[in-house]
């Protein structure tokens, strides 16, 4: 039994994670925004097994509220050994090339906020000497696209800090990975025509589980994702400028 | 998008959306003018019974609500399958009161099939555990049913292959298990009598099964392996993993013909060496043995092929099946194993398939001499009193249905009532006549 806390746990990715979670029999505590669709995630956990499920609502740009939030969470649960961070929107470009208040807004969402949960759980963990830091990051923060540079700058934000997160609390046992699905058949892309390339939340789940019993660093997932960008930060920008990825 | 059912025959171009709240179907059905479609679970209905031009899947309700580890009543979403449930319950003790041979079932589809397994003679029907559920009707409304709330609308909806409405989530029963394992006996019949004498003198037994090697004549004809099963009390709640090889491909069409399936039923029957056999198996390959193969309705090639199930009274049994299996094997109609299985009384829904008597299901691979061949059997069927399975249809006449379901008309009179006329219907609804 674990004690994990889910940040955004009604993301597709985080509940189909937490029925992994659930089925260990592990302590959960499910922070989001949508209460009344986490109350209905929770119930499901339950049954599933959890041997408690706590709930409370979060807003990830109430940013003063975090420290508050996660002291109370971890305080409920009595003490902590994995966070899972999976909120996150998919903001339009196009907009976003419009307007610089789009922009930073997608920055906060997608980069502050979890920049200020983590700089506060960072110390937790490192005070506690042990446990787990996942964050659901993205292939989309390896290289900047035109089609999609403002959520592949916060993205690659979240994994340049989780790098520096790594390198420093692994001094103090604490495991840190970072999470780059590749496209997921999620709400978020509920607007997107799926094709082979296209995973189910599940599969993103059970890599992320075993990924955190082992200890991985980063894992891309599907696996495949980690040669497609493999090429992708490799291809010369003469050749790159010309294509429309 | 092309869509079919698990027999791959037939299909059409259906528009499917995947809501994921109360409002997005509703938004669905009453949103937009001209829906006319029905609700789909995980498509292992076989042929056009989960396909329309506008399909409402149901995969993204798959939460659970409660449990209640006193009487082993359990609340779920519609779009939660069995798969999920054992996977969740084994562990804890605890196993469908029923479940088909597949367990990549939706809880609706089991509702909407009123699904049987092999314990029918003692346990009835899914829908005979059931002790309620939610429906959305055509005008967005949700009610609630059972025997005792809203009871014509729950007894045309078990077993009412989604005419009249969407499931939306049930509260039914699980039994109590002390092992996933099963004892399993196999005896070996030569024919079809010795078989049907050994589901007499086994009518008592917990699960009984018998595999039919459709392709034997004379002497030999109904040649089978008959199997009884019950949970083993000792051997523990450990799981096995199911994901055995898969089809990845459609097999030519040649792969299948009269000589590989002999062979394969030839095999199949001499595996079991003594005249009979007991051991201990783990629930899947006992319950679900094709489950193993992922996709192994690609085997019958890309023209897809079609499941044929009747069942006739008891009376009726022996000849009216014996007619039947002579008329397949002088076919020479190349059906895989074929599974018979005796069914206890019947239950109040309109639509429900199984009464008390035998019940025969076999494969065919779609061609115009099988469709012909089925053509007949139904005229046998119909002459001994009795019906052929909705879940399992691609191919009967508004005749037959008509008559095999003598309660059409007062099912149509409470879809009628709930004003599913016109809103929910598949191309098996049409073509059998309910609109
Ligand atoms: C290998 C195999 C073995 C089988 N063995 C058996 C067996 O032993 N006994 C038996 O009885 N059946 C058996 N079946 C048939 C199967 O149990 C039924 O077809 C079942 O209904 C399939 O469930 P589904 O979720 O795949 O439904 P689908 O195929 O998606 O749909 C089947 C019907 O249910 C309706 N439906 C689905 N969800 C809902 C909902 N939420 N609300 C309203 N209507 C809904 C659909 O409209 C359709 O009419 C077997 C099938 C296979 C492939
Ligand atoms: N889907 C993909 O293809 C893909 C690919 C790579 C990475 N990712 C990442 O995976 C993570 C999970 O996303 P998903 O695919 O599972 O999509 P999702 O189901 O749409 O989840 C997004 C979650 O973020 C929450 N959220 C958004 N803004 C918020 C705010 N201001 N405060 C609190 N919560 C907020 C949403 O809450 P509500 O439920 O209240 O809306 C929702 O739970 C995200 O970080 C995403 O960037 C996704």
């Amino acid at each position: 039994m674990k004690k994990v806390l889910i940040i955004g746990a009604t993301s597709a990715i985080a509940e189909a994670t937490a029925r992994l979670f659930a089925k260990r029999g592990d302590k959960l505590f499910l922070l989001a925004r949508n209460t009344e669709k986490l109350t209905v995630i929770a119930r499901d956990l339950k049954v599933r097994g959890a041997k408690e499920v706590f709930t409370g609502s979060f807003d990830a740009l109430d940013m003063e509220a975090h420290a508050g939030l996660l002291d109370s969470a971890i305080a409920q649960m009595e003490g902590i050994d994995t966070v899972l961070i999976a909120h996150g929107t998919l903001p339009d470009q196009k907009n976003c090339e419009a307007s610089a208040a789009e922009t930073l807004s997608a920055m906060n969402i997608n980069a502050l906020s979890v920049i200020s949960l983590l700089t506060h759980l960072g110390n937790v963990f490192e005070k506690q000497g042990a446990g787990s830091i996942a964050v659901i990051s993205s292939v989309a923060g390896d290289r900047g696209r035109q089609s999609n540079y403002v959520y592949g700058a916060a993205k690659g934000t979240v994994s340049i800090f989780l790098q520096g997160l790594r390198h420093r609390l692994c001094k103090a046992g604490v495991h840190v990975l970072t999470v780059k699905p590749g496209f997921v058949d999620t709400p978020m892309t509920a607007e997107f025509p799926k094709g082979p390339l296209w995973a189910q939340p599940d599969q993103i789940a059970s890599a992320i589980f075993k990924a955190l019993e082992k200890k991985k660093s980063v894992i891309y997932t599907p696996g495949f994702w980690a040669l497609i960008m493999l090429i992708v930060r490799l291809v010369p920008n003469w050749i790159f400028h010309k294509t429309k990825l | 998008m092309l869509i079919s059912g698990w027999g791959r025959y037939p299909s059409i171009d259906a528009e499917v959306s995947q809501p994921r709240s109360l409002s997005e179907i509703k938004s669905d059905i009453s949103g937009r003018d001209g829906f006319r479609g029905i609700a789909r679970g995980q498509g292992r209905s076989y042929g056009d019974s989960s396909i329309a031009n506008n399909i409402i899947s149901t995969a993204h309700f798959s939460r659970f609500h409660d449990f209640d580890a006193k009487s082993g009543c359990l609340s779920c979403d519609a779009g939660v399958s069995i798969s999920d449930i054992l996977d969740v319950f084994v562990p804890k003790g605890w196993f469908p009161m029923v479940t088909p041979g597949t367990k990549y079932v939706s809880v609706g589809g089991a509702i909407a099939s009123d699904v049987h397994g092999k314990n029918h003679h003692l346990v009835g029907t899914f829908c005979d555990h059931l002790y309620s559920f939610q429906i959305m009707v055509a005008n967005g409304d949700v009610l609630n049913c059972s025997k005792s709330e809203n009871r014509d609308l729950f007894i045309a909806t078990c077993g009412g292959m989604g005419l009249t409405g969407i499931v939306l989530n049930a509260t039914f029963y699980l039994q109590k298990i002390k092992s996933s394992f099963i004892d399993e006996t196999t005896y070996k019949a030569r024919n079809l009598k010795e078989c049907f004498e050994l589901f007499e003198v086994n009518a008592g037994a917990d699960y009984s099964v018998a595999w039919v090697d459709c392709l034997q004549q004379g002497d030999n004809l109904g040649r089978s392996l008959f199997m009884l099963g019950k949970h083993n009390e000792q051997a523990g709640l450990r799981e096995t993993s199911n994901s055995g090889p898969s089809i990845p491909f459609n097999f030519p069409n040649i792969a299948l013909n009269k000589y590989s399936v002999r062979l394969f039923n030839q095999l199949y029957y001499s595996r079991v060496r003594s005249k009979m056999r007991e051991r201990q198996v783990h629930y899947n390959p006992f319950f679900y043995p094709l489950d193993g193969i992922r996709n192994w309705n690609r085997l019958y090639g890309a023209n897809g092929f079609v499941q044929y199930q009747f069942v006739l009274p008891k009376d009726a049994g022996l000849v009216g099946m014996t007619l039947i299996l002579e008329k397949i094997a002088a076919s020479g109609a190349g059906s895989f194993l074929s599974v018979l299985k005796a069914f206890g009384k019947a239950n109040a829904n309109l639509l429900s398939f199984p009464f008390e008597g035998y019940t025969l299901a076999l494969d065919f691979k779609v061609n115009d001499k099988v469709l012909n061949l089925l053509n007949e059997l139904d005229a046998i069927v119909s002459d001994y009193g009795g019906r052929v399975y909705l879940t399992k249809d691609a191919r009967m006449s508004e005749q037959t249905f008509k008559k095999g379901y003598p309660k059409w008309e007062e099912f149509q009179k409470v879809r009628e009532k709930y004003g599913a006329q016109g809103v929910f219907s598949s191309l098996q609804s049409k073509r059998l006549g309910l609109g």
